[in-house]
């Protein structure tokens, strides 16, 4: 906990701020140069995200999945792998959970839920683990074998749901046996039936488990050390690619689970989808927007979510077109990842903050 | 020419002070550089060396002080900044782009072009014309990653000329250098001044200093001791200056009392990359009690004999046994565990993650013990408890454990992992150029750590440039000349003509011969 507040008073953090205010102007000005009032947007924006319990509750199901595919290649990341495939370990996870949600009944919720949310975070963790195992075996970038698999994922996915579990005279699978619902239907109603269910929960353990795992564990050691120096690694006796596949099994569970709960907790079915629906590519930029820090992640998906479920409200009230938020978005992560451009306008403030300690 | 007492000054440092967190690097240093000279700093590891020139560089800002460049007063806040001033630096570690060609690194940030296009050919022809003039042979068309380390250095010299540099700053530039480099080295010097150039020069060997140098500035923990003529001085005052006490070149040590065998190499042969041996049946002793000295030049399988006997490299025929275990293609771990310890050569990429801190990187190879790990947890306190320890007894310069490995001085990085190998008491230490970049206290203590070992009974095998060093610390020395030990000699009994002649593979012993 003390360290979470360090955290948040540290420079990081400041700088981190100071980006996201940055791109919020960016955003202003696109929009005063497109001939739109920016004050009226935003207030928009905002009246969207807090405006009624049921737009709260509902900011906070965008912002799960976001989370985890967040968590999922922020992990990949700090041991030194790209994890551009959150996308299909969602989409794969996400069928797994389907999978035994329609097939299996007569099961308890107990037993059900539980083994549908297993089975589809296995099935991501898979799904990452076989490119992990292909860079370890084969020496084929990550990057290019996790977006290949995206595509297969994609495919498979409905292949499978188009096969084995459609609804006839639907493009969708069966409803998911009740037993396997991992809604919150009590929480829901305080929400004005928003659709809350139990990943939100899911995802900030996972958050915790992320920084338990890697800065607690041997194997957090391990996987740390392999992505920040391979060869040291493995000159200290580790077995980098047995590493490498761990790593991708973490981060695929991760993404995998995003999928879980978008199917059992809050449509109950899985469409045959034209176009992935692009979680997991969004998890590339949370990561990014917390600095790949589980926690940073967290507040990352919270800003993202919120700024995307957001900018209905500023079309709908403003006449503002919801692209614009993507503009809005792409320049904080552009200030965030360039940090040195947010120092540079930091620097008067800070030159006047030293000299005042000088003084003191 | 103008002697140099009256010769203008072309770079002055006054007062200059850097503090890190925790630690005070640079404290009121002032110097001055005259046009022509070569000017030696020297002073112990992490006495602030780097630092200072890295702030003349402008990589980092003083906290204090001025700079004065030709007289004018300057403020140095980037490299391109320093170029600009025609400052120039080769760096401890070299910045290079390992896949890009010679003459792409060197024209890099400053590319000629010929509309939207670099125009290559007057670049190469420009790069070509800078080696001529200076005598810096290189091949303007290789890529980086395939050339020798030296060729490396004369890239980043060539890198600092075609910036037009006046001022070259080097830091430890001959610590990764063959002795024959070495001498190139020092001939390429003597070039650039008589083209009225000015060189600082970071070094730890006095032998250097008194060979090339003019003048001598000597800091200890961040303050200037003071600054002599080179002329007038002599190595052992300078080591005493900067270390703060007397020195011994020569290490003491009694007749070694050589045990049972702890290492035994028989016949092993390895494959390089393009499928020719590099190992070429070599067979090589070690006994418990004894430190056996690897001689040879570089890349005569020095490299791949440390990666076969560390499970690294697939042995493809003959075998290794330690203590009687046989070893051949075991998994590094499991070589580890039965008792061998490697100082690497090459610090950063083999030997320290540079992100993780002190304390973590003390337990690289033993971070799963019972004592350092609880179930699948690491044990923090008792890391820490550790690594303090370590720090302590090795001397290792950090202001605490939590600071990464990167933050540390170079000398001090390589102390660390001299305290983490010695420390697991290896039944054999491999230790490859284990002074490499040390100061001489530093060295002094690390061979006296050697001999320790070798005292307590264990086998110690040393693997140097260093003829020097090899002489002073082996008790038996094994020449290895293109993936062969091609003789075995004892101290005593030879001088570093007969080893180097060796080393050139123009003289073979039979083994016998020398132990008989
Ligand atoms: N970026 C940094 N952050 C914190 N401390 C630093 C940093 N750079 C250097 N230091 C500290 O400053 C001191 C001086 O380091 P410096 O690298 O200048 O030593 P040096 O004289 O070059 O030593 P060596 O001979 O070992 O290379 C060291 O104690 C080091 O730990
Ligand atoms: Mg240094």
């Amino acid at each position: 906990m003390g360290k979470l507040l360090r955290w948040i008073g540290s420079d990081s953090f400041v700088v981190s701020l100071v980006a996201i205010l940055l791109g919020l102007i960016c955003g202003a000005i696109i929009m005063l140069i497109g001939g739109y009032n920016p004050i009226v947007a935003y207030i928009a924006l905002f009246q969207k995200i807090f405006g009624s319990p049921y737009d709260i509750g509902e900011t906070i199901r965008e912002i799960t999945p976001l989370i985890l595919t967040g968590l999922s290649v922020a992990f990949a990341f700090r041991t030194g792998l790209f994890n551009i495939g959150a996308e299909g370990q969602f989409l794969i996870g996400m069928t797994g959970a389907t999978f035994v949600g329609v097939k299996l009944s007569g099961l308890p919720w107990i037993v059900h839920a539980p083994l549908a949310v297993i089975v589809g975070a296995l099935a991501g963790g898979l799904w990452g683990a076989l490119a992990g195992w292909l860079k370890a075996s084969r020496g084929v970038n990550e990057v290019i074998t996790t977006i290949m698999l995206n595509w297969i994922g994609l495919f498979l996915s409905n292949y499978i749901v188009a096969s084995f579990l459609l609804q006839p005279g639907q493009q969708r699978s069966y409803m998911i046996q009740d037993t396997a619902s991992m809604s919150l239907p009590w929480l829901a109603a305080a929400f004005g039936n928003a659709r809350l269910h139990w990943g939100t929960v899911v995802a900030l353990l996972a958050a915790v488990v992320f920084y338990i795992i890697l800065w607690r564990t041997k194997l957090g050691y391990e996987l740390r050390a392999v992505g920040h120096n391979p060869h040291a690694a493995q000159y200290a006796g580790m077995n980098v690619n047995r590493r490498m596949v761990t790593a991708m099994f973490t981060a695929g569970i991760f993404a995998g689970l995003a999928g879980v709960f978008e199917v059992l907790g809050v449509f109950h079915y899985q469409t045959v989808m034209a176009a992935s629906p692009g979680y997991g590519f969004d998890g590339i930029a949370v990561s990014l927007l917390g600095m790949n820090n589980p926690f940073g992640v967290v507040l990352g998906a919270a800003l993202f979510g919120g700024l995307t479920y957001g900018s209905a409200g500023m079309s709908f009230g403003a006449d503002v077109p919801p692209e614009i938020i993507r503009i809005v978005i792409g320049s904080v992560i552009f200030f965030v990842a360039t940090q040195g451009i947010v120092r540079y306008v930091l620097l008067p403030f800070y030159k006047r903050r030293g000299k005042e300690v000088a003084k003191a | 020419m103008v002697p140099l007492s009256t010769a203008d000054t072309v770079v002055e440092l006054k007062g200059i002070t850097k503090r890190f967190p925790g630690i005070v690097a640079n404290d009121s240093i002032s110097l001055q550089l005259k046009r022509g000279e070569i000017h030696a700093l020297l002073g112990e590891n992490g006495a602030g060396k780097s630092t200072l020139m890295n702030i003349l560089f402008g990589l980092y800002q003083p906290d204090e002080g001025q700079i004065f460049v030709r007289g004018e007063p300057v403020t140095i806040d980037s490299p391109n900044k320093a170029f600009d001033l025609g400052i120039g630096m080769v760096h401890q570690h070299f910045k290079l782009v390992q896949p890009f060609t010679v003459t792409e690194n060197i024209i890099l940030g400053l590319e000629p072009s010929k509309g939207l296009n670099i125009d290559y050919k007057s670049a190469h022809a420009r790069v070509a014309k800078l080696s001529e003039q200076y005598g810096l042979k290189i091949d303007p068309k290789a890529r980086i990653e395939n050339i020798s380390v030296g060729m490396q250095q004369r890239v980043e010299i060539l890198k600092t000329l075609y910036r037009g540099a006046d001022i070259l700053i080097f830091d430890e530039p001959t610590a990764v250098l063959t002795p024959q480099e070495i001498h190139e080295l020092i001939e390429i010097f003597r070039g650039l001044v008589a083209e009225g150039k000015s060189i600082i020069l970071i070094t730890h060997k006095l032998k250097e200093i008194m060979e090339i140098a003019d003048t001598v500035t000597i800091i200890r923990r961040g303050k200037v001791i003071d600054t002599l003529k080179v002329a007038e001085t002599n190595p052992k005052e300078l080591a005493e200056k900067m270390v703060g006490r007397g020195v011994s070149f020569r290490t003491e040590k009694k007749e070694a009392q050589p045990g049972p065998v702890v290492l035994d190499v028989k016949d092993v042969t390895c494959l390089g990359g393009k499928g020719l041996p590099v190992l070429n049946g070599i067979s090589l002793q070690v006994r418990a009690g004894e430190i056996v000295g690897i001689a040879g030049v570089d890349g005569n399988g020095q490299s791949e004999l440390i990666e076969a006997l560390t499970g690294l490299r697939s042995i493809q025929s003959g075998s290794v046994t330690l203590k009687g275990k046989d070893i051949t293609n075991e998994k590094p771990r499991r070589i580890s565990e039965a008792g061998l310890s490697l100082i690497p050569e090459d610090r950063h990429k083999h030997g320290l993650v540079l992100d993780f801190t002190m304390s973590e990187n003390m337990v690289l190879e033993t971070y799963f013990h019972p004592e350092f790990s609880k179930g699948i947890f690491l044990n923090y306190d008792a890391i820490d408890k550790y690594a303090e320890r370590l720090i302590q007894e090795f001397d290792v310069r950090t202001p605490s454990i939590y600071n990464k490995a990167r933050s540390l001085s170079g000398g001090n990085q390589q102390k660390a992992i001299i305290a983490r190998e010695i420390d697991k008491d290896p039944e054999l230490l491999i230790a490859a150029q284990p002074t490499r970049g040390l100061d001489v206290g530093a060295i002094e203590f690390v061979h006296k750590r050697l001999i320790e070992q070798r005292d307590h009974g264990k086998a110690v095998l040393l693997v140097s440039f260093e003829l020097d060093e090899i002489l002073n610390v082996a008790d038996r020395i094994a020449v290895i000349y293109e993936g062969q030990i091609v003789g075995e000699v004892l101290p005593k009994d030879t001088n570093d003509q007969e080893l180097g002649l060796m080393m050139a593979g123009s003289k073979r012993m039979q083994g016998g011969e020398a132990r008989g």
